[in-house]
């Protein structure tokens, strides 16, 4: 290999840049290929996080391929390689560090970053933030000096650490704006239950709150909110969301809105360029406008899109556009959540206790299904609204038994 | 890359009686079938499975944020490291077969294992199963094993399309290997191109074109000749149904008799296929051929077809075996023995051979038909040698009904109830006097738990 150039390129070492390898290589077992790490680790997810912090996961066990993986497929990982700039022209990188790098093809898989909300104080005060696995070994090490600890925002990140950090005999405030907990991804009866469970093991949640202001105090912080009321923090947490990492993308010419737009190859506006993951804005798939999705099987199948894409693989298939979905799993509880709350008509929900269940359906087609505590198979769940299965036939079964129903279809789809 | 042995659903054998389930819930431990890792489902019309499919290019490993999930490249397993789970379930979203779920019991996800199979002999649920709806597929091994074994015929065969003769041709070839002087008497193997055109061999190994009636001879001087130079090679013969057992039979017969180190391949597709279509001895009572045709009068052959794997052991040949291309790891396993018996003795191989265009069958339906055909005892499997006398490869006590290989192909479209009667009574014959040559059950061996899978 040409150490200036190769003829694949993939920027970013996590889900969809790994499965982008794993297709390039399916197809195209000898191209030369390089695979850009920002840091200086082996690639990893930044959904295993929370779990480092809690020490569930030891950091040098969470490598989601070993080294010898990269050397046996013929692929350079090169560790701290940040991109600094693009040539598309020249069809060159620049790195941080000066150097070079010529490609063929591009793969942009480049993730996505703490967003630091404009809190008057905020950049004064010691806080933490969990992106990547630096920020969660200094979190673990923090925890056992935690008394108290306020986290910025109950998104799934906030709500993980809050667990992890309450396990730990830490007195737990999340705070956040919005009404509810984990918005976008259940409603508010299911957020209701979810939260119920954080109060019953000592979490409190101050929904619909806003931070005012910060400074320094003697164990740490002092928050100030809206209402005026103070909370005192040893411990601050900022996990307000994430934005794609996107800055070296000044004078590329790569279209962005929020992140870089794609088409359904996961080709960016200039050729031979690509995104997948969660700096990628792919189409939806309910309306098909573009959205940044931040969703790890989607990463993993924009990433294979892109590989197979990039390597020329006819079979490459069009991406069928984003479907929300997530798994969540807490206090030994939990919560699944497939599909759209809002593109069709709620067909059946129902709670008590801790269960909840709501399905979405429109045309007869299955649009989307969330559940806390009631089993169903997430995947086969994402197949049906995927391939738009018409439900029709077996409609009233599948109110009463959607596990049961979806799999006897599923099984004769395959056959 | 790897192929892997793997657990086979045959929903139409299904009958719900869920036992694999119980036995996967003992065997890991857990209390009832809503544990097992295996799912049946029943239908409306049908019973229906959700259960681990042991992905080639595993969903599930790459949606693992914790690198717990990872794919055995060994046995094939995706295995579950439950010192790495961090619970998160994604996995769940990335298996479309509901083959990963969380268990409320366990507390946390759990997928099948394929019970360590290798240790096991087969996976619990598939020995609970006497239906045959589950079977342990482990032909894989020939693949790994085999596939890079030089395929010593040509690329390009004029054989018809879907033809099961070529399959056969091509696979023992290859296990025989390159140091092999090859016979193969009129029929459609040299019809097909084996013998070559215009000066050049279809094969990579020396070929010769007997008649129909001296293969066994010629075979004998040859390997005589080798023998004394000290050079160790393998005489084979690839030759039809005529030209084992009407024709070439008294020279095959001859050399049996005199225990000469030769290795006889019969490849019996039931007639002179390659000349078309005419009936032979080991034509089936009852088939259609060019020269036992329906109409009026006839109704197809009128008489039983010759047992010349039987005449063969009343050789008391070295060995003697039947085989199918339908139940490829039986008929690797008795190549071997084959092959090996031939450097001491006589070695026989019959391997049944369904002709797609002289049984009147669509031509994608080959193996179909040949398992068929094992399946309903019409062909049985058994291998035969002097000291262990005739063992079954398959037991002969699950057959499907008749009916079901005979309304598989054309030749028999013609058949009356009382010639089904007839041929159902021959057949019960012929399997009895097998099963009284094979004596009592005897426990089953490795080889035949894989074939009756």
């Amino acid at each position: 290999m040409n150490e200036n150039r190769v003829d694949y390129l993939v920027a970013g070492a996590s889900h969809a840049a790994l499965s982008a390898l794993a297709a390039i290589r399916m197809h195209d077992p000898a191209g030369s290929l390089a695979v850009l790490a920002r840091e200086g680790h082996l690639p990893y997810s930044p959904t295993v996080l929370p779990y480092v912090v809690s020490g569930r996961s030891a950091p040098d066990r969470v490598a989601l391929k070993p080294a010898e993986y990269f050397a046996r497929n013929n692929i350079a990982f090169l560790a701290k390689h940040a991109l600094q700039s693009i040539d598309a022209c020249a069809k060159r990188v620049h790195f941080a560090d000066g150097g070079t790098m010529a490609y063929g093809k591009l793969l942009l898989a480049t993730g996505a970053t703490p967003i630091i909300p404009p809190i008057p104080g905020l950049k004064e005060v010691k806080f933490h933030v969990l992106r990547t696995l630096d920020d969660a070994m200094a979190l673990h090490a923090a925890l056992p000096r935690t008394r108290a600890a306020v986290v910025l925002g109950a998104g799934l990140i906030g709500m993980h650490a809050a667990e992890n950090l309450a396990k730990t005999g830490a007195a737990v405030t999340v705070v956040e704006m919005q009404p509810q907990v984990l918005p976008g991804y259940f409603d508010s009866e299911a957020a209701g239950i979810i939260a119920s469970v954080f109060a019953d093991n000592g979490v409190r949640l101050l929904l619909g709150h806003k931070v005012e202001k910060l400074a320094n105090s003697a164990a740490g912080c002092t928050l100030t909110l809206a209402d005026g009321s103070t909370l005192d923090a040893d411990l601050l947490l900022v996990a307000t969301g994430v934005a794609p990492v996107i800055d070296y993308l000044a004078g590329s010419g790569v279209a962005t809105e929020r992140g870089i737009l794609v088409d359904t190859s996961m080709q960016s506006s200039v050729a031979d360029i690509y995104a997948a993951g969660d700096v990628a804005q792919a189409q939806g798939f309910y309306d098909g406008r573009p959205l940044v999705g931040g969703i790890l099987p989607d990463a993993v199948e924009q990433g294979r899109i892109a590989g197979m894409a990039m390597a020329g693989d006819p079979a490459a298939p069009a991406y069928p556009g984003s479907v929300p979905l997530n798994t969540y799993a807490f206090f030994g509880q939990q919560a699944l959540s497939v599909g759209s709350q809002s593109a069709g008509e709620v067909v059946l929900q129902e709670s008590s206790g801790r269960e909840y269940l709501k399905i979405v359906m429109q045309d007869g087609r299955l649009t989307g299904i969330f559940g806390i505590n009631r089993p169903f198979d997430a995947g086969i769940m994402w197949q049906l609204i995927l391939r738009r299965t018409d439900l029709s036939a077996v409609r009233e079964q599948f109110i009463t038994e959607p596990q049961k129903t979806a799999r006897q279809l599923m099984s004769k789809l395959w056959r | 890359m790897s192929a892997y042995a793997t657990i086979a659903f045959k929903p139409d054998r299904c009958n719900g009686c869920n036992e694999c389930m119980s036995a996967c819930a003992a065997v890991k431990g857990s209390a009832g079938q809503i544990d097992s890792r295996i799912q049946i489902v029943a239908a409306n019309d049908s019973f229906e499975l959700a259960m681990c499919r042991q992905c080639g290019d595993p969903k599930c490993v790459a949606v693992c944020p914790a690198a717990a999930l990872a794919k055995n490249e060994g046995s094939g397993v995706i295995s579950w490291d439950g010192g790495k789970c961090v619970n998160c379930l994604l996995c769940t979203v990335g298996c479309a077969y509901g083959g990963i779920v969380h268990n409320a019991a366990a507390g946390h996800v759990v997928k099948c294992d394929m019970c360590d199979a290798a240790v096991a002999g087969a996976p619990a649920c598939v020995k609970a199963c006497d239906q045959g709806a589950l079977q342990f597929i482990t032909s894989a091994r020939i693949y790994n094993e085999v596939g890079d074994l030089e395929d010593l015929f040509v690329p390009g065969l004029s054989g018809c399309q879907g033809c099961n003769t070529e399959l056969i041709m091509r696979h023992a070839l290859r296990r025989v290997g390159p140091e092999t002087v090859l016979a193969t008497p009129p029929g459609c193997i040299p019809g097909m191109g084996a013998v070559g055109y215009n000066g050049l061999t279809g094969t990579k190994v020396p070929v010769f074109h007997p008649l129909l009636t001296n293969t066994a001879s010629m075979l004998t001087g040859i390997k005589r000749h080798y023998k004394r130079q000290g050079r160790e090679m393998t005489a084979m013969a690839l030759a039809g149904d005529g030209g084992t057992s009407d024709v070439g039979f008294q020279s095959l017969s001859g050399a049996a008799e005199r225990g000469e180190e030769i290795l006889f391949i019969c490849v019996d597709n039931e007639g002179y296929m390659n000349t078309g279509m005419q009936r032979s001895s080991c034509t089936p009572y009852g088939a259609w051929t060019s020269t036992t045709p329906v109409g009026e009068r006839g109704q197809g052959k009128s008489q039983d077809a010759k047992n010349m794997p039987v005449l063969m052991m009343m050789h008391n040949c070295a060995y003697v075996a039947t085989a199918s291309t339908g139940f490829m790891e039986d008929l690797y396993a008795k190549l071997d023995h084959a092959i090996a018996a031939s450097k001491h003795g006589f070695a026989y191989l019959h391997i049944y051979s369904p002709c797609t265009t002289g049984w009147r069958f669509p031509s994608q339906d080959n193996i179909e038909v040949a398992r068929k055909a094992v399946e309903t005892n019409f062909v049985m499997l058994w291998e035969f040698t002097p000291e262990a006398g005739l063992t079954l490869s398959r037991p002969l006590d699950q057959a499907r009904p008749l009916t079901e290989y005979l309304k598989a192909q054309g030749k028999y479209r013609h058949l009356s109830a009382e010639q089904i009667v007839h041929i159902e009574a021959s057949l019960a014959k012929n399997v009895a006097f097998i099963e009284k040559l094979a004596g009592p059950r005897k426990p089953a061996t490795a080889q035949q738990a894989a074939v009756r899978a």
